[in-house]
């Protein structure tokens, strides 16, 4: 756990990426290896069952601690991590114990099933005998939940250099379906278990934004181009008999969308095909929040499944007769893809992702102008003779995305942030203008410079009006334009609307708040995306 | 702003903290004609009084940063004079280096007035001395029960290490530290295995503190003559307003370590681009905020700046009787540090 705790420590000072490579590197080369396998999972999201329920866990806190609720509630909104107030407010250690990380979860996964009573001895034992810094792992161990800033490719790529293994074979290996307490940090590297495994998916190739004019890429002739699609970006894998999909988040989803069941019949073993996870309907992709309503549910009723019905736009083949085939050029794979789709028995369900033609940059900038009309988010760029890459790449593939829409409007609310920000007041509520009042419109707290947060924190703590909680009203001035990337009816919000992927766009000192937009101009707006 | 009843000694009122009998003010933030000052730091001390009266080590305090010496009065810890009928003495709060917890007393009552404390020795002020009173005037800076200080020894066995690993690794130590108070901390606790190089600003206080006879390990202080490479070898005391400088950039495979109370929490680490964070503080911390208050046995504590509300609230529900101020105190010194009294509205202008 010394060693673990160290590791988390160097993570959380540094903020660049190659001390933080540097600081897994060297972990991974002196921890316990028994360990290192559990540090994988924790770090891609692999989580345990919670063994012991939150509130469970704050009340025995709040009890050894012998503070009022409300003033632990205070300190949780102070520092902005259940696990660390926990962990601060308790009392000092009576004792030390070193056991290594891998015990500590083993430990806890046996707690499942165990009484209360027995859990709450197993964890204020364990308090006391932490250190703040360990306890607070200790906690993140319970929760699973280990948000560090390490992201995939960079756990793999301290993990490749460490093993002097290729990065995108060790993506698959970790990627894989695999538990921490049943293979080696030997085999794990090794990708042991992933030949033996159906449901593996191949890495996602993702595309930066396009930053400067279609013209700099050169030939038309080079490039394919397709729709950008709002929806969730999915592989569909048949090996074996056995059908997976997988969502860009890692995360298996087969079982929410039985549309797309049929393919377990209908696609040949060996299969893995790319492509966007949409609501289609009558051939035409709706928009991403009628797809929403398919999201995340355990069961799905008769109307969802009839107002949302689900299509699967394929963008890409990555494994056909077996064979992985990612490093064959997009044009081969695009002609395997038309092969494989034409031979589904079952039609308009599985399509192909259309592919646009235009023979001039200036005729394609037109076409992605009427992107919106598709429900499409613009268009990709994706040159014909590139790989499958692993990971983001810059030159093959690009996102040439439509300009967002934008809103300006007035902050109403603000309200600490958490984590690094828990200080600081950075998560805004803005309101646009609805004949004489003010209307909540957008909740946001990306897009401002560290800079312009302690601007605007200052601004609140001299403009504060009320307080509830952790909120602060305060005086409607400061004017922000909002970017979103749709607008959609909410009969949750008191607007009777709601914006998707609402972000600061700009603070415009420019303007007053008497400048900013109307409720009625976003009506207009949703009326004309209906 | 607060009226209590006909034996009340002290009042706030907008120029600050008013004691009618005496008609003197404790830490006015506007002019008056006559200010006690608790301790040197610029939240504490306006410049502009007709008349200030301080402890004895406040004054080179005052002489350097404010160039106020004539009309500075001063006192030694526990010596009581007479101000219009008000009994006025001074005790030692422990915070930094001159600081001091006012005591009046008029017919029999006491009010106490702290200023800013810490209950732990800190190796270079004079410790902190509780005083019994019926009214206390406390601070609330840590003032939530997240904030429990570890002894200052294991603090600086990390700093110690750190400095070690620094310099292994061809890094320089780069420490950032209110000049007043906490500069001195270091210098006294760091002392002996490095050379300490010092801001223009510490080294002006260090100074005026050898005038007045405070004994402070050797300092150098920092001038464009002095090599980079000389630097890399030692330890480096800056104040936080010049962390984020160009300067701290240009030496030598810099390593930044913020000592403060703030790096308790994560959040108040990760902010700064500090590479360390060391959790030391001049304030007195939870169990040190309420040891302290109790061993007043005040029947009545104001809270002025900090977690007022809260730290008030939870006073009341202990039983002992509680009210929170607005003052234009918290601004501390120097510079703001990242996530500093960040509850009070009127920080920003106090500075």
């Amino acid at each position: 756990m010394k060693r673990f705790s160290q590791l988390i420590q160097e993570l959380e000072l540094s903020n660049k990426t190659n001390d933080k490579i540097a600081a897994l590197v060297s972990y991974f080369t002196e921890a316990d290896d028994k360990d290192k396998p559990y540090v994988i999972a924790m770090f891609t999201g692999k989580r345990p069952k919670r063994p012991v329920n939150t509130a469970l866990i704050k009340q025995w806190a709040i009890e050894l601690s012998g503070i009022p609720e409300w003033l632990f509630s205070e300190s949780y909104s102070s520092v902005g991590d259940l696990s660390e107030t926990i962990a601060l407010v308790l009392p000092p250690a009576e004792n030390a114990v070193d056991k290594p990380l891998h015990q500590w979860i083993t430990e806890l996964a046996q707690l499942q099933g165990e009484t209360d009573e027995a859990k709450k001895e197993y964890i204020l034992n364990a308090w006391n005998s932490l250190n703040t810094q360990e306890r607070f792992i200790f906690n993140k161990l319970i929760s699973g939940n280990f948000r560090i800033g390490v992201s995939n490719k960079m756990l793999v790529n301290a993990i490749a250099k460490q093993s002097e293994e290729d990065s995108s074979k060790i993506m698959h290996s970790i990627m894989g379906k695999w538990i921490p307490n049943e293979i080696t940090y030997q085999e794990l590297i090794a990708g042991a278990h992933v030949n033996t495994d159906n449901s593996w998916p191949y890495p996602f190739c993702l595309a930066y934004a396009l930053e400067t004019e279609p013209e700099n890429l050169g030939e038309t002739s080079a490039w394919q181009a397709e729709w950008k699609w709002d929806g969730i970006r999915g592989q569909i894998v048949k090996r074996n008999g056995e059908l997976f999909i997988w969502s860009r988040g890692e995360e298996l989803v087969t079982d929410q969308f039985p549309e797309l069941h049929f393919l377990k019949e209908e696609l040949p073993d060996g299969t893995v095909l790319d492509g966007e996870i949409l609501s289609v309907k009558d051939g035409n992709v709706q928009s991403f929040s009628t797809l929403q309503q398919r999201l995340n549910r355990k069961t799905i009723n008769k109307s969802q499944l009839n107002d949302a019905p689900i299509g699967f736009f394929t963008y890409d083949v990555l494994e056909f007769k077996s064979n992985d085939i990612r490093q064959e050029p997009l044009s081969q794979r695009r002609k395997v893809l038309v092969d494989i789709i034409s031979n589904l028995t079952t039609k308009d369900i599985a399509l192909l992702s259309p592919v646009i033609e235009f023979d001039s940059w200036e005729k394609l900038a037109e076409l992605r102008e009427t992107s919106r009309e598709l429900n499409s988010e613009g268009i990709m760029l994706k040159k014909l003779d590139s790989i499958f890459h692993t990971g983001r790449k810059r030159g093959d593939w690009w996102k040439w995305k439509i300009n967002p829409y934008t809103v300006d409007t007035v902050m109403i609310y603000a309200q600490k942030g958490s984590g690094r920000r828990a200080n600081f007041y950075t998560d805004y509520t803005f309101a646009v203008r609805d004949g004489e009042q003010l209307i909540t419109i957008a909740k946001a707290y990306s897009g401002l410079t560290d800079k312009e947060i302690k601007e605007v924190n200052s601004f609140v703590n001299k403009n504060a009006i009320e307080k509830f909680g952790p909120v602060r009203t305060v005086k409607p001035e400061l004017v922000f334009e909002i970017a979103f990337e749709g607008i959609a009816e909410s009969k949750r919000h008191k607007a009777g609307l709601a914006l998707r992927f609402p972000r600061i766009a700009r603070w415009r000192k420019d303007k007053k708040a008497d400048e900013i937009n109307t409720l009625d101009d976003l009506k207009q707006l949703l009326n004309s995306t209906i | 702003m607060f009226v209590y009843l006909g034996m009340a000694l002290i009042t706030f009122t907008n120029r600050g903290i008013y004691c009618k009998q005496g008609n003197f003010y404790i830490d006015p933030w506007h002019p008056v004609d006559y200010a006690v000052t608790t301790h040197g730091h610029a939240d504490h001390v306006k410049w502009g009084n007709k008349n200030y009266l301080c402890h004895d080590l406040t004054k080179p305090i005052l002489k350097q940063r404010y160039g106020l010496e004539d009309n500075v009065q001063t006192l030694p810890y526990n010596k009581e004079i007479d101000i219009n009928g008000v009994k006025l003495s001074l005790f030692p709060a422990g915070h930094v280096i001159g600081s001091s917890q006012i005591r009046l007393e008029y017919k029999g009552e006491i009010c106490v007035v702290s200023g800013d404390y810490k209950v732990e020795y800190d190796g270079i002020s004079t410790a902190f001395e509780p005083v019994k009173c019926h009214t206390f005037v406390s601070e609330s800076t840590f003032g939530l029960p997240i904030y429990n200080w570890q002894p200052q020894e294991l603090i600086f066995e990390q700093i110690k290490s750190w400095i070690a690993d620094n310099c292994i690794k061809g890094k320089t130590s780069i420490l950032v530290a209110y000049s007043l108070g906490k500069a001195q901390r270091l210098i006294k606790n760091l002392a002996g295995e490095y050379p300490i190089y010092v801001h223009n600003s510490i080294a002006n206080l260090n100074e005026g503190f050898a005038e007045a006879g405070v004994e402070l390990p050797q300092t150098i202080r920092i001038t464009p003559e002095i090599k980079k490479d000389e630097m890399q070898k030692g330890i480096v005391i800056i104040p936080p307003a010049l962390a984020d400088g160009r300067w701290v950039k240009s030496l030598q495979q810099p390593a930044i370590g913020v000592c403060s109370g703030w790096m308790a929490v994560r959040a108040g680490r990760r902010w700064r681009s500090a590479d360390a964070g060391f959790a030391l503080s001049d304030h007195a911390d939870w169990v040190g905020l309420l040891s302290a208050i109790k061993a007043t046995e005040a029947e009545k504590v104001f809270v002025t700046h900090g977690s007022t509300a809260v730290f008030s609230k939870y006073l009341n529900e202990i039983g002992i009787s509680s009210e929170e101020v607005t003052t234009k105190y918290g601004a501390e010194d120097d510079d703001e540090i990242i996530g500093e009294a960040s509850e009070n509205p009127l920080k920003e202008e106090s500075k």
